[in-house]
């Protein structure tokens, strides 16, 4: 199968290229948000609060590693099931988020919301904490410190392997019937 | 009367939960280097390797297998001659809990409370089981239970008129909603019969049935192979990618029940199943 290699920020020429089912190995910069980080998110916007970084051409990754032992970058960090992130994707794709990447079936509005945004959604392989954490170069938390493994942090990765499940035509990997 | 103390008990459940933690049993290997050899499409395959290299590295380096490192639930059998000595049995198991989660590095996932949701930092309260048997000796199983598969549990209340036929259909309707959400390939627990919260405990004891072990019981050993079977027809396949293995094994544990029901609980377990147990 072949590889196809992305850097991030992903740009707009590369999202439209992209067909679901292609499998991707993502190099550069992601930015790590779960359930708590997406509501605070969401609060803060409510609020007409600043968020304290900016998430314009960023690809989220939706995942709660567990703590890095001494000497290591991260722990495991593998994805979480997306589809609890779906009522934040309108808010999230506003933002200029211009990828998600986790595990499992989106619904239909965050399908609509990629094609309008011209986004795209990659899953990653569930449950293969350990092998991907080795494809994390770096790691910082950047906000929302105080929610343990549910903060915000920037990853720097290299050849992080991803399927793209939901196309930016919204054509979706998962839509295949059983 | 035997007396068993609970330091005894804390320390195997240590050893428990960083065995699972960490480390494949070989029988759960060699179904996933099966399953390889079975597969087709390149993702299917592609997801079976990553899932068999996934093992290799947790267990070489001491990263754990998922970043979601459970609720811990606790099974316990405890001979009615035993005496148990030392701190209180709660108190000991949660011990352990928290020593463990801060020890290796393992993710604390539990909040106090369901709807306030604060972090407890220690990963316990655990879910704990526990059953009087004869004897004396305690039998200590652990589970543990990542969100992801869990959050895929089911409850139907059957008539105990319908037939197999349509419990199987309602598993098959389960497994292909839950898709690539509970990570598969799947070890599925279903309890059946008992009334409705027996029938959920139960679909989670099954799982605790070693994993070559067939049904005691015929009738019910053929049909665990056959809900296998027609799962394995869903094409939902490894992470749900699609592919030929949807389910690694399937579990059924059954109780007596009510002239007017026939309870079926299902509780699926991640590709990563992570159990042990030991009879002190």
């Amino acid at each position: 199968m072949e590889w196809i290699k992305i850097q991030t920020p992903i740009d707009d020429e590369t999202i439209s290229s992209l067909k679901k089912g292609d499998l991707c190995l993502i190099s550069g910069r992601i930015i790590t948000a779960r359930d708590k980080a997406h509501e605070r998110i969401e609060d803060f916007l409510k609020e007409g609060k600043a968020l304290p970084f900016d998430l314009k051409g960023e690809l989220i990754y939706y995942v709660g590693p567990t703590p890095p032992k001494e000497g290591m970058v991260i722990g495991s960090a593998g994805p979480t099931t997306s589809s609890r992130m779906d009522p934040f994707s309108e808010i999230m794709l506003s933002l200029g988020i211009k990828a998600m990447m986790g595990k499992g079936r989106r619904d239909e509005t965050t399908k609509k919301l990629l094609v309008k945004y011209k986004a795209i959604y990659f899953a990653t392989f569930g449950g293969a904490g350990a092998y991907l954490s080795k494809r994390i170069k770096s790691s910082r938390i950047i906000a929302f410190e105080d929610l343990g493994p549910e903060a915000v942090y920037e990853l720097l990765v290299d050849d992080f392997p991803a399927v793209v499940a939901i196309d930016s035509k919204g054509d979706d990997i998962y839509e295949v019937k059983f | 009367m035997r007396i068993i103390h609970t330091d005894i008990i804390k320390r195997e459940a240590k050893r428990l939960i960083y065995d699972c933690s960490f480390f494949v049993p070989p029988e759960i290997k060699e179904i996933y280097s099966m399953m390889l050899t079975e597969e087709d499409a390149p993702l299917a395959r592609q997801s079976l390797s990553i899932i068999l290299e996934n093992g290799e590295i947790a267990s070489r380096e001491e990263i754990p297998l998922c970043q979601d490192c459970g609720s811990v639930i606790f099974f316990l059998e405890i001979g009615q001659d035993v005496h148990i000595e030392g701190s209180s049995l709660y108190d000991a198991l949660n011990e352990a809990v928290a020593c463990a989660y801060q020890k290796h590095y393992l993710r604390k996932s539990i909040v106090s409370d369901p709807l306030r949701r604060v972090n407890t930092g220690t990963n316990t309260p655990s879910f704990i089981h526990i059953d009087i048997v004869d004897g004396d000796k305690i039998s200590l199983h652990v589970l543990l239970k990542g969100g992801g598969s869990e959050n895929a549990s089911a409850l139907r209340m059957f008539r105990p008129t319908d037939s197999i036929d349509s419990i199987i259909s309602f598993i098959e309707e389960v497994i292909v909603k839950a898709g690539p959400n509970p990570c598969p390939p799947i070890f599925l627990g279903i309890g059946i019969g008992g009334t409705a919260d027996v029938a959920m405990v139960n679909s989670k004891k099954a799982l605790l049935r070693p994993i070559d072990a067939p049904h005691c019981d015929p009738f019910y050993a053929e049909l665990e192979e056959r809900i296998k079977v027609t799962l394995n027809k869903t094409g939902v396949g490894p992470l749900g990618f699609g592919g030929k293995n949807t389910v690694a094994a399937v579990f059924i544990k059954e109780a007596p029940t009510h002239i007017a029901s026939l309870p079926v609980a299902l509780n699926l377990n991640c590709h990563s199943f992570r159990k042990g147990g030991i009879v002190i």
